[in-house]
Formats: C-alpha cells, structure tokens, sequence
C-alpha cells in the first residue's frame, strides 16, 4: 500500500489542527446503539473469516458475512444446543451415486453489499480464495484462518446457477458443519479493489445482516443494517452496532459502570456484585465451551489409564465453580451435557481417597507431573487462579504438580507443535469449542490428528476409537450418527481422554437500556434483535 | 557547539543499529509463532508452512534481518500482520495519540516535581521537607495501573465526572483538543501518567538543590551579601545539569508511552500499540514500534544533552 504525506501527516493535523474536524456522532434514533466492549485486544479483520478467536466471528465474521450454512441462534438455541441451518445454500445432500460428493442448492435473490448478485460462481471463487495459492484472488490471510474448515475439500465446481458441489477429499459426512465456518466474501468488491485486501478491510461487501460503516483502527468498528438483508426476520433492530476491544476486564467492567458502553463480554467474577448492584443485567448460559487439560500419552504418567482416572476424581468442581462465583458448570466430561450426543459418561465425582488408591495401584505416588498453562487467552477464563486451585486439589490426592505457565502465544505454539516436541509436560491446559461434533471429540482422539497435524496433542491412540471415528465420517443418517457420536463420547470419559474441569457459561453484562437479547447456547449470538433505549 | 552536537549525532547511529538488531533478535528468541495472529489454535504444520512462505518467514534470520534493514532506511517499515496497514502509519498514529499525553504530563510532572523538589532541598531537614519527600515517595512508590483504575472507580465509575476509557467519544479520528466533549478524555491518563516522574523529580531535584547549598560558593555568595533569594537562585540554576539529565530519561519515558497505563485507558498510543504488537507476534509493528521509540528516546536525550552544554559549557570540554 502506498503511504502519502497526508498519510503520515494526518495524525499531526487531528492533533494540531482538529478543532475544525469535529466528529459528530450519529443521531439517536428508535432502535438505538448497541457498544460493545469486546475482550479481543484488537478490531477483528474484516476481509472474510476473521481472526480474534470466535469473539471475532460473533460480532464481526456472521455480521458482516455469511456461510451457506449458518447457526441456528433464535430462541430455539437457547434451552438447548444449537445446531446447523439453511444460510446461503438453502439445502444440500450427498450425491447419491457419490459419497464424496455433496451438491449444495444457492438460495435465489441474494445481493452482496455492493449491490452484486450472488451466484454460484461466486462461491467457487470464493473457494479458490481460500485455497488455490496460485488464483490471483488467494489471500493467505484467509487460507490461513479458513484451511481447517476446508482441509477435507478438494474441489467446489459450479453445477448451474444455483447449485454447486464440493468433492472431498475423503467420506465426509461432517462437510456441512465444516462450511458453516467458511464465509463468503464478495468477488465484485474485490476485483474493484484488485485484489488489495488492504483496501478491502476499509469497504468490506458481505451478504451479512450488517453493512459496514466506518473504522478507526485499533479502537472502533462501526456497522449499520442491512436493511435488504435476506432473511427479513434478522434485519437488524438497533441504528448501529458499535463493537470497542477492551481487553482489560477491569476497564470493560468501567466503561460499562459510566456509561461509555451499554454491553460487555466476560465480566470478571468479582465484578458481577457490583454490577447487578448498578442494575446491570448479567446474562449466562451453558454453550459448546471446554476448560480441560489434554493430555501426554506419549509418555509420563498420563499414559497410565488409571492415573487419568485419578486425576479427574482429585477435582472438586463445586469448590471451583464457589470461586468463580458460580460462574461455570462443573465439567465431568468433553462436552456440556446439554449436547445431543453427550449420552450417559462414566463421571468422576470428587473421590480423593479413590485418586490415591488408583495412584498406589499405578505405582505413582506422589505422582509428578508438570502442566503447560497460559496467563490469559482465548476462553481460558480466570486461567490463574483456575490452576493454582487444580494444583492444590490434585496434590491433596497424591499428585505432585509443577504448573508451567507461558502466555497464551507460547502455549499455542505447544499446542501446534505437539507431544513429540514438548514431551517435558504432561499435559496442557487449553480449553477447545466443541460447537460441532469434529471440533468437540473426533480432533482430540483420532490418530489420524497427531499434532502437529493436527489437536490430538497428546498422541491418544485407539483402533476401536478411530473405526469409530471413521464410521461417524462415513455415516450420512443423522439419528445413526448421534448414537455413533453419543458412543464415542461415552468411551473417552471411560478413557479419561482428558481431566475434565469445568465449562465456560458465557457471562455477558449490558445496560438495562438493552432489551431483545436471547443468549443461544453457542459461540455465535444473533444481536439483531436487540434494541436500545435512548 | 555545532561539533559537539555533531559528534553525539554521530554516536546515535551505531545505536540506533545495535538496537535494531536486539530488538529483531529478541523477537525471534521469545517463544510463539510471529503469524499467531492469522492462524487459528489449531493450524496444522502444513498450514504454518504455507502461511510462513506467504509472509516470508520461512527465509533464514539473517535474511530477514537484511531484508527488514534495506526497506527501513528507505523508511518502508513493512506491513502489519494483524491489520495490514503500513506499520510507519501505525507507529505515526499512535506516537501522535501518545505525545498528546506527554504533552500535558511534561509540564505537568516537570513543572511540580521541579518545584517541590526545589522546595524540600531548601528547606532540608524541615518538617516541609519531610512532607515533601513523603509526597515524593508516595508517587515514585504508586504503581501507576492500579492509581489508575483507582481513578477510573472513583471519577468514572461512582461520579461520572470523567470518561473511564478510550480517547474521545469516537476514537482519535477527529480528537478536538479545543472541545471539553474530547479533552475530558486526557484528564485521568495524564494524571496517572505524572505521578512517577514527578515524584522521581522531586527527589532529584531536592538532593541536587540540598547537596548544593551545602558547597562553598553558596557559602561565598552568602558572605558577599546577596539575599537568599540570589542564593536559591544561584543554586537552581547549578543544580540544573543534573535534574535536566533525569528530566531527559523521563521525557523519553512519556514520549515512548506506558503500556501499562494505556492499556489500563485503552489510550490507542505507542505503548498500547507495542503491547498489541508483543501479544499477537506481530513482528513489523513490534519491530518499527521498537525502532522508532528507541530512536525518539535518543534524539531526546540528544536535545537533553545539547541544552545541558548550553547552561553547563564544561560539559562540552569532558
């Protein structure tokens, strides 16, 4: 990008000279503006599937874009988990002659931001962004953020103007979860700007409920609604939506106190006496979130079944949920229990007595084992004192832990790199989404994701789990597949395929000016009802 | 006078280069992954490898170190990895959001810490010296992120009177430093961001001022007659050289921002900037951020310099 002097000189003459360029903010109107305090650290990008985490999906990615297949985040999400829907593709099938061959049918009438139609070319243009380096619309930023949702995909064609079909590269029954992450840009904007993604994040055209605005970077992202938006029941109700990144909990939990914003994520624990005494409303609600340590089977103790099983009976989730203010649910196994395929798993209630016999029977007493943890990050929530209280109780039932703590980017580069690279800890606290059936049980357990190919960190390896896991991929009946699923998630609780601690309940805090919000049990919220009293 | 700022112009090169160099290196040795920022938690090892050869991250170090050296002394400082934008944009916009800080907390911090510590060194040993030195303590002793929450609970939070966060009601794009509506925004960072320096230059200056009085020559100006306000004068302004070297290190420090303190304010400054830029790996900006601040706390102690050989000439015969 070519930087001019105005460039360079701009921020000298809004300093120098600003008392002539006086921003004047935008009327109030009926359905008001809606800030947000985010807790990213930074404005997620907005040239496609953002980064920040899924906090840049929800407030950003699914505003301004769409997925052909979308969540379902009314109110029917909210007393259950939420699952799949139409979005841009109105349905979709496996090819009956072809099992790694799904066609997907484009809704009709659709028109991008910038006034284009979309069509069917455009989402094998869009593909061809993600992947195809030798394309000139790739974009490496978004090959990078979408390849994992797109690494089973070998080919998207365009069968006619409103149909399309994805070859896999394998049987892939789970295909139309994985395209539920993958959002569609406009090709029309980006041949205007020739390819700049630059320039791109400054105009950005979606087919999402919100246009964009404005931006000013690192401190404001401004959208508007769509008001040709498709789906007319999820046209925005608020003037503007107004997304701030506070990473600070601290100042989040101030800006909202004084009125500078009217809606936060994550509230610290303590805050949330003093802001339910200020009249805030607090909103939670149980969603596809994990807080747990994946573990070395590589080597070390973990290996041991029984020392896995110990470690789960060591905790005492109800003394950790008392911490946090009762802002979390106790976790006995990978997924929520409000997940349709979460069955009936062997759980480990707190049993110290029962962890130091298992230890005493695996010749692990004191048993020493070193954790990798992070300081913050992503979904890590109160990370801290989280470990120091799992340290505690686990060393009252026979272990011996040493925590290793790291920032979130240095644990991250752990996680990638895997057990065969990091064999002095024994395991690593990281917690996971499980909002799809890949992402919630099949990454952690299937030898075929060896980190660093893929999450199974720890190198778990089970022949009977990884027919499972290859059965559920092939498995195109979804009543059949819940039980294949139901199954292997009972099987890693008997496994003790982790030590499974609590799940996150997505506390938000917002001005009682706010009205409309329904929380769907998801990573993704639907904020287009909400409206804003003046 | 020209050839003594020369020379010293002349020693800021090599480290302005020594500085490039650690500050590249340094980025390399800490742990994490400089495209953090564009992968997901969970991108395989093919993905990284793909991503890197994109960015050119997959060349050797001393490569990327020479290939990052010829474009920044032709002024090109790359591109941000998280928000692709020029990182000499980048860096501008935030020095300017922070130098508007250190252009009201220099005065401030100076202007106080100069005056109380002139103050307690003339009355040394008094009980307005003890209060002084006390106040001193208190605000070196602060740690300034938790004076300012503090501030935040109890001007933002419980009286409403001031903004909790942010800079201006719509972000620095347009900030009217001439309209209450955007300048109540500066009141509780620059507070926070004083209270240091003024304390630091309170005991500065008090030892400085308490030691001189204490010399001979005071001793002679007395015994010529001259009031003790001539002789506080004269003292001051001996004991100038010394305080203007401190006051020097803290004007690098205001002008190349507070991590903490922005972040504590969400202040869009160099040290917020260099905070995003450390969490996210983003290697150009943490590079230019660094480059460009070492370079701005040179050339301050470089002014600093040239204005002590101007009130102290022995300083340019050492």
């Amino acid at each position: 990008m070519k930087v001019t002097k105005t460039d360079l000189l701009r921020p000298v003459l809004a300093l120098g000279f600003g008392a002539g360029i006086s921003f004047v903010g935008p009327a109030a109107q009926a359905g008001g503006t809606l800030v947000v305090g985010m807790t990213a650290g930074d404005l997620p990008i907005t040239t496609g599937n953002p980064d920040q985490g899924f906090e840049g999906y929800r407030f950003v990615g699914y505003s301004l874009y769409d997925s052909l297949i979308l969540w379902d985040l009314s109110k029917n999400a909210a007393d259950k988990a939420t699952d799949i829907k139409p979005g841009l593709a109105t349905e979709w099938h496996i090819d009956e002659a072809n099992d790694k061959r799904w066609i997907f049918k484009l809704r009709d009438g659709v028109k991008w931001h910038d006034g284009c139609n979309f069509t069917a070319e455009d989402v094998v243009w869009n593909f061809n962004h993600s992947t195809n380096d030798k394309a000139p619309e790739f974009d490496p930023a978004q090959f990078a953020q979408a390849r994992a949702y797109l690494l089973n995909t070998g080919v998207a064609s365009k069968i006619d103007d409103h149909t399309v079909a994805f070859d896999t590269k394998v049987t892939d029954s789970l295909l139309p979860y994985e395209l539920s992450y993958w959002l569609l840009i406009s090709p029309c904007r980006a041949k205007e700007v020739k390819y700049n993604w630059t320039e791109y994040a400054q105009r950005p055209s979606g087919t999402g409920p919100y246009r964009f605005a404005d931006a000013v970077p690192h401190q404001r992202l401004e959208l508007v609604p769509n008001k040709d938006y498709w789906d007319k029941a999820r046209v925005p109700s608020q003037d503007r939506l107004v997304l701030v990144p506070m990473p600070e909990a601290s100042t989040r939990t101030s800006a909202l106190l004084s009125g500078q914003v009217n809606w936060i994520e994550a509230p610290s624990p303590d805050a949330i006496d003093r802001l339910k005494a200020a009249g805030m409303q607090i909103v939670t609600n149980p969603y596809p979130h994990n807080w747990t340590y994946q573990l070395n089977f590589a080597n070390g103790p973990f290996a041991d079944k029984r020392v896995r099983q110990a470690a789960n009976y060591a905790l005492n989730r109800e003394d950790m949920k008392e911490m946090l203010n009762g802002l979390m649910l106790e976790g006995y196994s990978t997924l929520p229990p409000s997940t349709p395929y979460y069955g009936h798993p062997k759980i480990y209630q707190y049993d110290p007595a029962k962890a130091k016999q298992l230890l005493t029977e695996a010749g692990c007493l004191p048993c020493k084992v070193t954790l990798a943890i992070s300081t913050s990050g992503s979904g890590q929530m109160q990370s801290l004192p989280m470990n120091e209280l799992v340290k505690s109780q686990m060393d009252a039932a026979g272990f011996d832990v040493k925590l290793e703590p790291m920032d979130w980017n240095a644990l991250l580069a752990v996680t990638r790199e895997g057990v065969d690279k990091h064999p002095e800890y024994n395991a690593i606290n990281v917690s996971r989404q499980t909002q799809d059936p890949f992402n919630a049980l099949i990454r952690h357990v299937w030898t075929p994701q060896w980190a660093p190919k893929g999450a199974n960190w720890g190198h778990y390896s089970n022949p009977e789990i990884d027919k499972l896991a290859t059965a559920i991929f092939a498995e195109f009946d979804t009543q059949k597949r819940l039980q294949m699923l139901t199954q292997l998630n009972e099987a890693m609780n008997e496994e003790a395929a982790m030590i499974f601690v609590a799940h996150d309940v997505n506390p938000r805090a917002m001005s009682p000016k706010v009205h409309g919000f329904i929380q769907a049990q998801s990573w993704f919220q639907d904020l287009t009802p909400v409206l804003v009293e003046p | 006078m020209i050839r003594y700022a020369l020379r010293r112009i002349l020693y800021a090169i090599p480290i302005a280069f020594g500085v490039s160099v650690v500050c590249f290196a340094l980025v390399y040795i800490a742990p994490g992954d400089p495209l953090q920022t564009v992968l997901p938690p969970d991108a395989t090892a093919e993905t990284i490898a793909i991503v890197k050869h994109a960015y050119g991250f997959d060349k050797p170090l001393p490569m990327q170190f020479l290939i990052w050296l010829g474009r920044v002394v032709t002024g090109d400082f790359g591109v941000s990895i998280a928000t692709r934008r020029p990182v000499i944009l980048e860096v501008a916009d935030a020095l300017a959001n922070t130098a508007l800080l250190a252009m009201f907390a220099v005065p401030i911090a100076f202007g106080i810490g100069y005056a109380m510590g002139a103050v307690a060194g003339s009355f040394a040993g008094r009980w307005i010296d003890r209060v002084v030195t006390g106040a001193a303590v208190v605000g070196v002793s602060l740690p300034n992120y938790w004076l300012g929450i503090v501030l935040v609970i109890v001007f933002a939070v419980e009286y409403m009177l001031l903004p909790a966060t942010g800079m201006g009601p719509n972000g620095s794009t347009g900030f009217n430093l001439l309209q209450w509506s955007n300048a109540r925004f500066l009141v509780l960072p620059v507070i926070t961001l004083s209270m240091i320096p003024i304390g630091i230059l309170a005991r500065t200056t008090r030892a400085a001022v308490a030691e001189l009085r204490n010399q001979d020559f005071v001793q002679t100006l007395r015994a010529k007659g001259l009031s003790e306000w001539a002789v506080t004068r004269h003292v001051l302004k001996n004991a100038m050289p010394q305080v203007m070297a401190v006051m020097g290190l803290q004007f690098g420090y205001l002008l190349g921002g507070s991590i903490l303190v922005e972040t504590v304010f969400t202040w869009p400054g160099s040290g917020f900037l260099l905070s995003k830029a450390i969490i996210n790996r983003d290697v150009p900006v943490l590079q230019g951020t660094i480059l460009t601040l070492s370079l701005v706390f040179v050339a301050a102690n470089l002014i600093v310099d040239l204005l002590q050989s101007l009130i102290d000439p022995r300083i340019r015969r050492a």
